[in-house]
This record gives C-alpha cells, sequence and structure tokens, in this order.
C-alpha cells in the first residue's frame, strides 16, 4: 500500500480534500477509488460557479467497468475544474493526488466527516477483510 | 469463495484482480484492461476460459438429437472438426444459451457453453434426451486457454510438438483437431485470429507459464468484454437470454429454416414471430458525444419510440463509446441516449465495429 499524503483528509467514498493557502479545497479520489475502478475513460465534471451541497453528486467518473458518482465532500461554489481529465481522464490513474485533482471548490459551511490518512488507512485495511 | 479454475494461482501469482463471474473467481484484469485489449489488437493476449462448460454428445443418435435441440443445423458440418455457433432455444424460442458445436464424426459432437449458463444447460439438455440414443458427458478435468491476436498462433505453435504444431497451423477458421490431449480450435470471441486450446487440467499451469514465456499476454475477463463488443459479438445474459429470440437479437443468421421438416425446439414460436411483422431492429451504436455507452440504458428513436442498449461500454481501438442495442423496426441511421437525465447523440451502424485490427464502421 502506497503511502497516503499527510496533508489530506478523506471521506468513507474514497475522496480527498486538501485545504490550500488561499482558503480553498482541492478534492480527487484515492488512489484506492483509482485502483478499484480501474483505467478510467471518462470523467464528467461540474460547471464553475455551480453551488455544490454537501454528500451529494459532483462528478461522475467512468472506467471501461463502471460509472462512479463522486460526492461534495462539503458544501461550496466550485472555483476550478481540471479540465486536462476532459481529454485525459487516466491522469486520475496515474496520479491521483496530484494531476488527477478533479475540482476546486470555496467552501461554504455544512461537510461531511472526514479522516486523517491514518484513520482513512484504517478504514482501508477493515475494507481488505 | 467461488469456484477455482486450474489456473487460479497462476492469476494471483500475477496480480490479477479477481472478480466473481458466474460463481467463478476470474481474473478481471492484471492491472490495466486497457492495455490488455490493446495487446490482443495489435499482438497476442490468453484468457483463461477454464469456466467454459465442454460437453460430449456421442452416440448412434447424436446428430438427430442435436438437429432437435439446436437453431442451427449440425447436419451442415461433414468435415471432421468443423465448428457451427448455434442458439440452443426453449419451446417459446427464448434462448437457453448461445454456443458452439465441434463435429468430429457422426456420433461424436463436442459443444462448448457458457459459464454462468453451465447448471441451466446440462438440465436442459438432459431433459431433452427423452428417447434420443445419446449419451451427454461433461468434460470436468481439461483447461480452456483462448490465445487471441494476430500474432497469437505463431507464439502459441512454438509450445507444440511438431507434428501437431504443423496440423494446427494448416487449420481454417471455425476448424478444430483433436490431437492426443490437446483440443486446438480456430474460433475465438475477440474478433481476431487465434486459437482455443483444450487440454488436460494438469498440464495447463506449465502450458500458460510457457505462452506467457513466450511473449502472450494475460488478459482478463474485462479486456474479452471490450473486445467482443467492438466485434459485434453477442453476450448471453444481455445481448439475449430467455425472453428474447435470436429474431430480435441479430442471430437470425444463426437459424437454419431449411430443410422445413427439420423440428427443432423452438421452431414453431420462431415462425409464429416472424410470421407476426419485423422484428426489433439489432444494431450498433457509436455515441457521438462525450460520455460511455451502459447497459439497459434507453435509446430514443425519433423523440418517441423507445428502445434499449443491450450492452454497451468504451471502445479502446475507437477511443469512443460504442453499443449493441435493440431497437424499433424501420429505417434511420441516428437516435439519442438517455445518460443520467440528459440526451446524446448516437449514430446507429451495422457492427462489427473492430475486426481484426481493422476499424470497420465510419468514426
Amino acid at each position: 500500500m502506497n503511502e497516503l499524503p499527510g496533508d489530506l483528509r478523506f471521506t468513507a467514498e474514497h475522496e480527498w480534500l486538501r485545504q490550500e493557502e488561499d482558503g480553498s479545497v482541492t478534492i480527487g479520489i484515492t488512489d484506492h477509488a483509482q485502483a478499484a475502478l480501474g483505467d478510467l475513460v471518462y470523467v464528467e465534471l461540474p460547471e464553475v460557479d455551480q453551488e455544490l451541497e454537501s454528500g451529494n453528486e459532483m462528478a461522475v467518473v467512468e472506467s471501461v467497468k463502471a460509472a462512479s458518482d463522486v460526492y461534495a465532500p462539503m458544501s461550496g461554489v466550485v472555483l476550478a475544474v481540471n479540465e486536462v481529465l476532459a481529454d485525459d481522464p487516466e491522469k486520475i490513474n496515474a496520479d491521483p493526488y496530484g494531476d488527477g485533482w478533479i475540482v476546486r471548490i470555496q467552501p461554504g459551511d455544512e461537510s461531511v466527516d472526514t479522516m486523517s490518512p491514518d484513520e482513512y488507512q484504517e478504514f482501508l485495511d477493515t475494507l481488505d477483510d | 469463495m467461488g469456484l477455482k479454475t486450474p489456473l487460479y494461482t497462476q492469476h494471483v501469482e500475477l496480480g490479477a484482480r479477481i472478480v466473481d463471474f458466474g460463481g467463478w473467481d476470474m481474473p478481471l484484469h492484471y492491472g490495466s484492461q486497457l492495455e490488455e485489449h490493446h495487446a490482443v489488437r495489435n499482438a497476442a493476449g490468453m484468457f483463461d476460459v477454464s469456466h467454459m462448460t465442454i460437453v460430449d454428445i456421442s452416440g448412434p443418435e447424436a446428430k438427430p438429437f442435436l438437429r432437435k435441440l439446436l437453431a442451427n443445423d449440425v447436419a451442415r458440418l461433414t468435415v471432421s472438426g468443423k465448428a457451427l455457433y448455434s442458439c440452443m432455444l426453449n419451446e417459446q424460442g427464448g434462448v437457453v444459451d448461445d454456443l458452439i458445436t465441434y463435429y468430429l464424426h457422426d456420433e461424436l459432437y463436442r459443444v462448448v457453453v457458457n459459464a454462468a449458463t453451465r447448471e441451466q444447460d446440462l438440465a436442459w439438455i438432459a431433459a431433452q434426451v427423452g428417447e434420443f440414443d445419446v449419451t451427454v458427458t461433461e468434460q470436468p478435468d481439461v483447461a480452456m486457454i483462448a490465445v487471441q491476436g494476430p500474432d497469437a498462433r505463431e507464439l502459441a505453435s512454438r509450445l507444440l510438438e511438431p507434428a501437431m504444431r504443423d496440423q494446427a497451423m494448416a487449420l481454417k477458421p471455425f476448424h478444430a483437431l483433436a490431437a492426443g490431449d490437446y483440443f486446438i480450435a480456430r474460433t475465438g470471441y475477440t474478433g481476431e485470429d487465434g486459437w482455443e486450446i483444450v487440454l488436460p487440467a494438469e498440464r495447463a499451469a506449465d502450458f500458460w507459464n510457457q505462452l506467457a514465456k513466450s511473449g502472450v499476454r494475460p488478459c482478463g475477463l474485462g479486456a474479452r468484454d471490450t473486445l467482443r463488443l467492438e466485434a459485434g459479438m453477442n453476450l448471453y445474459g444481455t445481448d439475449m437470454d430467455l425472453g428474447t429470440s435470436p429474431l430480435a437479437s441479430g442471430l437470425a443468421w444463426t437459424i437454419a429454416w431449411d430443410p422445413a421438416e427439420r423440428d427443432f425446439i423452438g421452431r414453431a414460436a420462431l415462425e409464429e414471430q416472424r410470421a407476426a411483422g419485423p422484428a426489433p431492429r439489432f444494431c450498433g451504436l457509436l455515441l457521438e458525444d462525450r460520455g460511455v455507452l451502459r447497459n439497459h440504458l434507453r435509446v430514443v428513436v425519433d423523440g418517441r419510440e423507445d428502445g434499449e442498449i443491450t450492452s454497451g461500454g468504451f471502445s479502446p481501438t475507437l477511443n469512443r463509446s460504442i453499443a449493441m442495442a435493440r431497437l424499433p423496426a424501420g429505417d434511420y441511421d441516428r437516435a439519442q441516449v438517455e445518460v443520467r437525465g440528459k440526451l446524446l447523440a448516437v449514430r446507429v451502424v451495422k457492427p462489427p465495429f473492430v475486426r481484426n485490427g481493422k476499424v470497420c464502421i465510419e468514426l
């Protein structure tokens, strides 16, 4: 198992969040999620300026196998989407915590529970059993 | 824990992602389904298909029995080793399974049926025997490896004894040869050239390892599905099943209507369907918008009539999404598919999409 980046928070839906210095939050899916999905072939992104509600569908990642929803881990407004994914969805497979980021949002008030890297690792270990 | 083929250990050692497939623990991929797909189109790949069931039908009445059991006519088979693709129907014309029958001689035929339908098939076949003087024997102690791709036969032939190698390389498409413990058929399910090789279970691992060493890439069932979809080949359980007839599944070509007096199971129902009007259109779809077509999505034709995608997905060769669909009868070449509430434009095309490494439709 690869080491989980220490500056991230994680959700039980296998999304990661990074708090940026300017107050925005970058969101993607975890290495575990991309590995489980397999080769990604299409990503449906939200619109910039779109309002997101915590826990609702935010994006869709499609692998050769299936389509999976990506849920907003907090309410907020979309500041930017990773346009590169439109042509290179496999960036998520290659670099889920870096070039494979999905959206950057200005967070609102509501958020879902998140885990530290250690807590997420423990959570993953329970799934493998 | 599911059933395991003689090659299960090989799959695990190669790092396969194992999934349940009709009760069997089978490899979905060994890291990248896309790379495995391209390996078969461009070079050579191999699939463990030992979960499929091999049934030998033997006895003095093997031929008349199969002429009753199958919608296609085994009397067309006169050369030893020749194969025939057919549906096995119920009385209502529904598809119990699709299968390949190899003719060995007038009193021996080898039938290969799908894994997920094994119980249903064996029970159905046994129930039809009745007064026929035939013996139905499942072959449990064998493995089956499909070696597919433009380089597949050349690479696999190096593993065969010289005498067997020459015979195997001389096989014509859709012909098989029984040589010692080996049964080699120039068939497949990928739209590429290749062999399906049946061999004793205890020799399977060694054969698999040697194939891998000679450059044949292990491929999982994921790539097998994208390859067969591109090749426009039907998948049992999604493109046709007990509730749909071959006429509504693009398989009319597999029904042998002549001779008229051959009373195969399901014939009367098919004749009624044929007389009742045009069958639904079974065709291919090419997505013009971005996205991925999936099984069971609704297809809208002329803004009203509904059809359904029977199997859809992403085509790695075309880098576009494709599907097979059951649509209203009629002559049209455009439609829309409803994906998550949006209508996406598709072009109606005639499969195959890709065959022998070549793109067969206009993009």
